[in-house]
């Protein structure tokens, strides 16, 4: 006690502070109103957990590893809409990451000011756009091209012996590489329509991150190279991006968590079928769209209880990913510049 | 640019032909790809002005939705909803994200502070659907579909990005004015709400512009919560409508005019937030 108080304390105001009321209540306010950060996570464990507990209870790990989902027969497995989550993701990442990756070096790059700072502005209004916007527009526009295509393709008799093949291999549930790349209807809608839209929804997430990054390399590493007389190309793919890479992956990550969560877009477009995706053009689901497509009219109490695991899924599968993403690029960005 | 320096000393002629094809063509890739990046935004701008701005009249900002397979109508009951469920929800975000704001960044050594931070993040990455699901079961099991439900979910919505935001500005305050106020002998919290908070005001009020705008394009979480509704309705504990609400049901609808009120309402919202964003992004600059 007697050390301390020889001790000049470095901030002597605040502590003198501490023992007046004001401190202690506007603390307490403040640590209350945080505290409801918590209380969100907590119920929203809990309610989703509480309303999944039915489904869970009755089907068990069936649940993940069942491929019925048929509301009239009572038989809810995730199978198909786990799949199609997964397939829709990781299609449009595979999309997004190179386009995205390119236009942040166009960004950091290539463009000179007065054309990065316009062009980033768009990237980042394109992260702006709604879920909706999007769906309505590839409703609207993009699903009728394809439709157009898939006629076209039925109409032509040259197709017909394949068509009747896959329909069969389709109609036991099975698929060929083939047969996997053939239509099996002419609307336009399905899982190739939901991968091209969630491709143009994620991609501003990989682009601004990557973008950030890029603009951390050191610029000695830009400069040795240039003066050993490498060409712009070999400045980026040998020092630029082998220095960006591990920031990119977090960048890369953080899209796939949005991919995973979007909704509306992917519902309007994906063709809300709930069978195994045997076909590209044909119609699939995801855990969300299944959500947003069938929650609002799910009667019964087990049908309603599986709408909702598959929402707990969903959470968890948001918060792992989510949570690597930001280790990532937490790891990476450099003290002081966040 | 950083690079333009180091141009001119390179000795271009002695590339060989195949490095500078690589070259040339690897930039011409990454030009075409910016491109097909930022092409959907202009083509979805130029789509919605060139099919919605012929509803955009009077009647689409003060009638409601026409009958099923009707002309004629609006979106007011849509325009009104959003603005009330919006207010609503930026109760909740507003106050609880500022506070876990000062929270983060004024409490750094509070225990809880790494719990807190961690459980932002966490929330930031949960899909609005699951915020919809969670808020249904939080209000709608007992009380009904409600603007308040919907608003709840927004507003849970919008709490990680005005945590985050406001936590940054806070930390751009130099320590050396915090000391300077106690100094003076201001206690703590006088401190944090006389000096440092009026000192980051611009930077939280864009956080929750930036917040507004994200969550004012949501439909999901709203289909089974706020649930819509045909007329204008300003009690917050009956279903209530919201723009991305009938934008979804009219673009899902087999009738045309309810597609062109969806595509004038998509364009309403598009403008709206690209507004804000813009203004939030260009008060950010100027500080």
């Amino acid at each position: 006690m007697s050390e301390s108080a020889r001790r000049p304390s470095v901030r002597p105001a605040r502590s003198a502070a501490l023992s007046s009321g004001g401190d202690r209540v506007f603390r307490g306010l403040i640590l209350a109103l945080a505290s409801v950060i918590a209380l969100v996570f907590v119920l929203s464990v809990y309610q989703l957990a509480r309303e999944s507990w039915p489904a869970l209870q009755t089907f068990g790990w069936r649940f993940f590893t069942e491929r019925t989902w048929n509301p009239v027969e009572g038989a809810f497995g995730a199978v198909s809409m786990i799949v199609g989550t997964l397939v829709t993701s990781l299609a449009a990442l595979a999309i997004s990451v190179p386009l995205a990756v390119a236009s942040a070096l166009f960004v950091a790059e290539y463009a000179p000011k007065w054309l990065a700072q316009p062009v980033g502005y768009l990237i980042e209004l394109l992260a702006a756009v709604p879920s909706v916007v999007y769906g309505l527009w590839a409703l609207f526009v993009i699903a009728p091209v394809l439709g157009r295509w898939q006629t076209a393709y039925f109409l032509d008799p040259a197709n017909l012996p394949t068509i009747t093949r896959c329909n069969e291999l389709w109609a036991q549930g099975q698929t060929t590489l083939q047969c996997f790349f053939v239509p099996p209807g002419a609307g336009g809608r399905g899982l190739a329509l939901a991968i091209i839209i969630l491709t143009v929804m994620i991609l501003p997430y990989t682009a601004s991150v990557a973008r950030d990054v890029i603009r951390l390399v050191p610029a000695d590493q830009r400069e040795a190279m240039y003066a050993l007389g490498a060409t712009k190309w070999e400045v980026i793919s040998r020092a630029i991006l082998p220095y960006a890479r591990a920031g990119i992956l977090g960048g890369v990550i953080l899209a796939l968590g949005r991919a995973l969560g979007e909704t509306l877009a992917v519902a309007m477009v994906i063709g809300d079928s709930q069978e195994v995706i045997r076909s590209l053009w044909g119609g699939a689901s995801t855990m969300a769209s299944v959500i947003a497509n069938q929650f609002g009219d799910a009667q019964e109490r087990l049908h309603r209880s599986s709408v909702v695991a598959l929402g707990l899924t969903l959470f968890f599968l948001s918060v792992v990913v989510n949570f690597a993403a930001r280790l990532i690029i937490a790891r990476l960005t450099p003290k002081g510049i966040q | 640019m950083r690079a333009a320096t180091a141009t001119p000393a390179r000795p271009r002629a002695r590339l060989s032909p195949a490095r500078r094809v690589k070259n040339l063509l690897m930039g011409a890739l990454i030009l075409l790809a910016t491109v097909i990046v930022v092409a959907p935004l202009i083509l979805i701008f130029v789509y919605l002005l060139r099919e919605g701005l012929g509803a955009m009249n009077l009647a689409f900002f003060t009638r409601t939705p026409a009958p099923e397979g009707e002309a004629g109508g609006g979106l007011l009951n849509a325009i009104t909803g959003s603005l009330m469920m919006l207010a609503m929800a930026s109760v909740i975000g507003v106050g609880v994200g500022v506070a876990g704001g000062i929270f983060l960044a004024e409490y750094p050594r509070h225990p809880l502070m790494p719990t807190i931070r961690m459980l932002s993040d966490v929330l930031a990455g949960i899909p609005a659907i699951v915020m919809g699901l969670v808020a249904y079961g939080l209000i709608v099991l007992a009380f009904g579909f409600s603007g308040i439900a919907g608003a709840l979910a927004l507003g849970f919505l919008m709490i990680p990005i005005v945590v985050r935001t406001t936590e940054e500005v806070l930390k751009l305050v130099p320590l050396t004015v915090r000391e300077a106020g106690l100094a003076l002998g201001l206690p703590q919290w006088l401190v944090i709400l006389r000096i440092v908070l009026p000192a980051a005001a611009g930077g939280i009020v864009t956080g929750v512009m930036l917040a507004l705008a994200r969550v004012a394009g949501e439909a999901a979480p709203l289909l089974f919560t706020a649930f819509g509704n045909v007329s204008v309705n300003l009690d917050p504990t009956k279903p209530m409508s919201a723009l991305p609400l009938e934008i979804y049901r009219g673009a899902t609808s087999a009738y045309d005019e309810n597609q062109r009120l969806a595509k004038a309402g998509a364009l309403l919202l598009i403008t709206l937030i690209f507004l804000t964003s813009l203004l939030a992004r260009w008060a950010s600059r100027r500080r």
